[in-house]
């Protein structure tokens, strides 16, 4: 990649790699109080910490979970209540048309079934998962963040982004290596 | 142990808790890294080389695949009176294998989702090929009872609620068709948690893999998939969602299972001790199946260093205390028999004890109440041998158990001149040892073509991963 002064437009955004996810921590830290808001990290396991260091919010996951879980059970049950008394009522040994502690296990499970099913595609959805392409996986050293590399990406989206003061901000970081990051 | 220490000497009771460290095996081997827990567990499913033994084990399961298709065949052309069961043992070996199987798989959801949520980090290494090891077996036990209706493709409207011509509805008071909605939910739900736990397995294999397919296949089942904190968060809130859903649920089958049996009014069976006592042998059964599949394959693809003898002796402890609360559901199934003062319980309980299948009976008791207890002993639990041995023994002695409940409860009726004996023919053991190979076959195909043990949660449980916290 060549670049030439007036390529920021062709920059998705500047990458710092770490060979340890304390400094990873403590960089996205950094960049927080620095004022940079558009980036994000990237870590081959779940760091706990890194959703402060990023000022990342509770997200509305727990929310759509509950949803679908409701609707589920509501559907359920209104499937059963409808062909058990509406659609094709059938006197079984004299019980009731509506016997509801009868249509409780198909309630639950369907609730179950819904709460998942909302949980799964939630969280795609909010992760905009599949993407079969993204401009991090231009950078050559990236296809280690499956293994045993940490990232720091600022993207030139970002208000406080300035090619070259983000990099020498990202150096001062002591990354074990930086990198831009093609669009 | 730490109980036992005497509290006014700090000193005495740091270095006594060091003993007991030193004694318990870790959750994994010292010295691995970020690094070497990937490579190591990627290059199973990486390398271009196939162990000798996986071709010879997979043949023979891919044998048994076979007999299970002729039996279904002949099933399909013929009708369900090939197998061994008429009026009065109206259920057999088709309810028998559906529990069975069933049950075996409970055990990987306790270990994905019950053990998740207590936070219990041992489960790591084991959770993935146990997932996939109930997605078999709830596959094997599904195909019971979808054949036992003789023409399955008829089910859509038998089964599920599904808006036919003729108008037709399942009947939602009958406990069959909540065992319809659990197993399918059961599925359904472990699919998406094991595939879900999958996704950064599958970006590392895309990112790890040399060829071109291995990495086209991968990398479209990874989803785009990079390790992003934000995709992370959300993650891990879901990830503990779905095990937080799936714990209810896991109790909730067994249970919906048993009620298939205790609200039917049937001595043997109608009883309120079914659920907590289905769901216990459950577990028990399960353990013995991951417990018999572990051993051989931590041999076979070299991974002692990730399944250590911590997971081998903690597995042990929980055969033991749930075979303990299986046990304790035949105690008192007959103490009921006998306290109940009802005449058709007392002779069904001691029709199971001294008639004609009396040896099946005290062959179930001797294993699942009397074997289990060598597990008390350290000596046993660290013979992996013997483990062996004993966890296949257990699964026999579980099968057992649903034989007993089942046929002995249905073979003596409350009329006695109908009664009359039940004996499997060849294509009822045809199907049971078909579905054992198709499980076989599926477990073979899973471990060379999928990370067989979760890479990312290794990589939690390897010292770098903790974080350094001197402040700068």
């Amino acid at each position: 990649m060549s670049h030439g002064p007036n390529t920021t437009e062709a920059l998705y955004g500047l990458m710092a790699e770490f060979d340890n996810p304390t400094d990873l921590v403590e960089a996205a830290n950094r960049a927080r109080l620095e004022g940079y808001t558009a980036m994000d990290a990237y870590s081959p396991y779940p760091i706990e910490e890194l959703n402060d260091a990023l000022g990342l919010r509770r997200g509305s996951l727990p929310l759509i979970v509950l949803l679908g879980g409701v609707l589920g059970g509501l559907g359920g049950y209104a499937l059963e209540f409808w062909t058990q008394v509406i659609q094709w009522p059938m006197n079984i040994g004299g019980r009731p048309f509506h016997s509801w502690p009868h249509f409780i296990p198909v309630t639950f499970e369907c609730t179950i079934l819904g709460a998942s099913l909302a949980a799964f595609v939630g969280m795609l959805a909010l992760n905009r998962l599949p993407m079969p392409y993204h401009p991090v996986f231009n950078v050559e050293a990236f296809s280690r963040a499956s293994r045993d590399r940490f990232f720091l990406c600022i993207e030139a989206v970002d208000p406080k982004f300035d090619r070259h003061a983000t990099q020498s901000f990202l150096k001062g970081l002591r990354p074990v290596g930086a990198s831009d990051v093609a669009p | 142990m730490a109980d036992r220490l005497d509290p006014s000497h700090p000193a005495s009771a740091a270095s006594a808790r060091e003993a007991l460290l030193a004694r318990t095996p870790g959750v994994i081997e010292p010295g691995h890294t970020f690094g070497s827990v990937t490579d190591r567990i990627a290059s199973i499913v990486l390398t271009h080389r196939t162990p000798i033994g996986w071709f010879f084990g997979f043949a023979v399961a891919f044998m048994f695949l076979m007999i299970l298709n002729l039996t279904i065949i002949k099933l399909l052309f013929t009708g369900i009176g090939i197998w061994g069961n008429n009026i009065p043992v109206g259920w057999a070996f088709d309810i028998i294998n559906f529990v069975w199987w069933i049950g075996i798989g409970h055990a990987g959801t306790l270990i994905s989702a019950i053990l998740l949520l207590f936070r219990q980090q041992w489960r790591t290494s084991i959770n993935r090929f146990a997932e996939a090891m109930t997605l078999f077996a709830v596959a094997c036990a599904a195909m019971f009872p979808l054949l036992h209706t003789g023409r399955p493709w008829l089910a859509a409207y038998w089964l599920l609620p599904y808006p036919n011509t003729m108008q037709l509805w399942p009947q939602f008071r009958s406990p069959l068709i909540w065992d319809v909605f659990a197993v399918t939910t059961y599925f359904t739900v472990s699919l998406l948690f094991w595939f879900t736990g999958l996704i950064p397995d599958l970006a590392t294999l895309r990112d790890a893999a040399q060829s071109k397919f291995a990495r086209t296949v991968f990398g479209v089942l990874a989803l785009g998939w990079r390790g992003s904190a934000r995709h992370w968060q959300r993650y891990e809130t879901i990830y503990l969602l779905l095990a937080g859903l799936s714990t209810p649920l896991v109790l909730s089958v067994h249970t919906v299972v048993s009620f298939d049996f205790a609200v039917s009014q049937l001595p043997g069976w109608h009883a309120t001790i079914f659920p907590p006592y289905f769901v216990a042998g459950a577990i028990y059964s399960g353990f013995a199946m991951v417990m018999t599949l572990a051993i051989p394959m931590r041999a076979a693809f070299g991974l002692e260093g990730f399944i250590t003898m911590r997971h081998i002796h903690n597995m042990t402890k929980i055969m033991l205390v749930t075979g303990m609360i299986v046990a304790y559901g035949y105690v008192n199934e007959a103490f009921f028999a006998w306290y109940s003062g009802n005449l058709y319980e007392e002779f069904m309980m001691s029709n199971r004890m001294t008639g004609p299948y009396a040896f099946f009976y005290w062959s179930l008791i001797s294993i699942n109440a009397l074997m289990i207890q060598l597990f008390w002993f350290r000596g046993v639990r660290d013979n992996i041998p013997l483990l062996f041995v004993l966890s296949l023994m257990v699964n026999v002695g579980m099968w057992l158990e649903r034989f007993i409940i089942i046929v002995t409860s249905l073979h003596r009726d409350f009329l006695p001149s109908s009664w009359d004996m039940y004996v499997p023919t060849r294509w009822d053991f045809g199907m049971f040892t078909g579905t054992i190979g198709l499980f076989l076959a599926l477990f073979f195909l899973f471990v060379r073509l999928l990370p067989a043990i979760s890479i990312f949660e290794m990589r939690t449980v390897v010292p770098e991963a903790k974080l350094r916290t001197e402040h700068h």
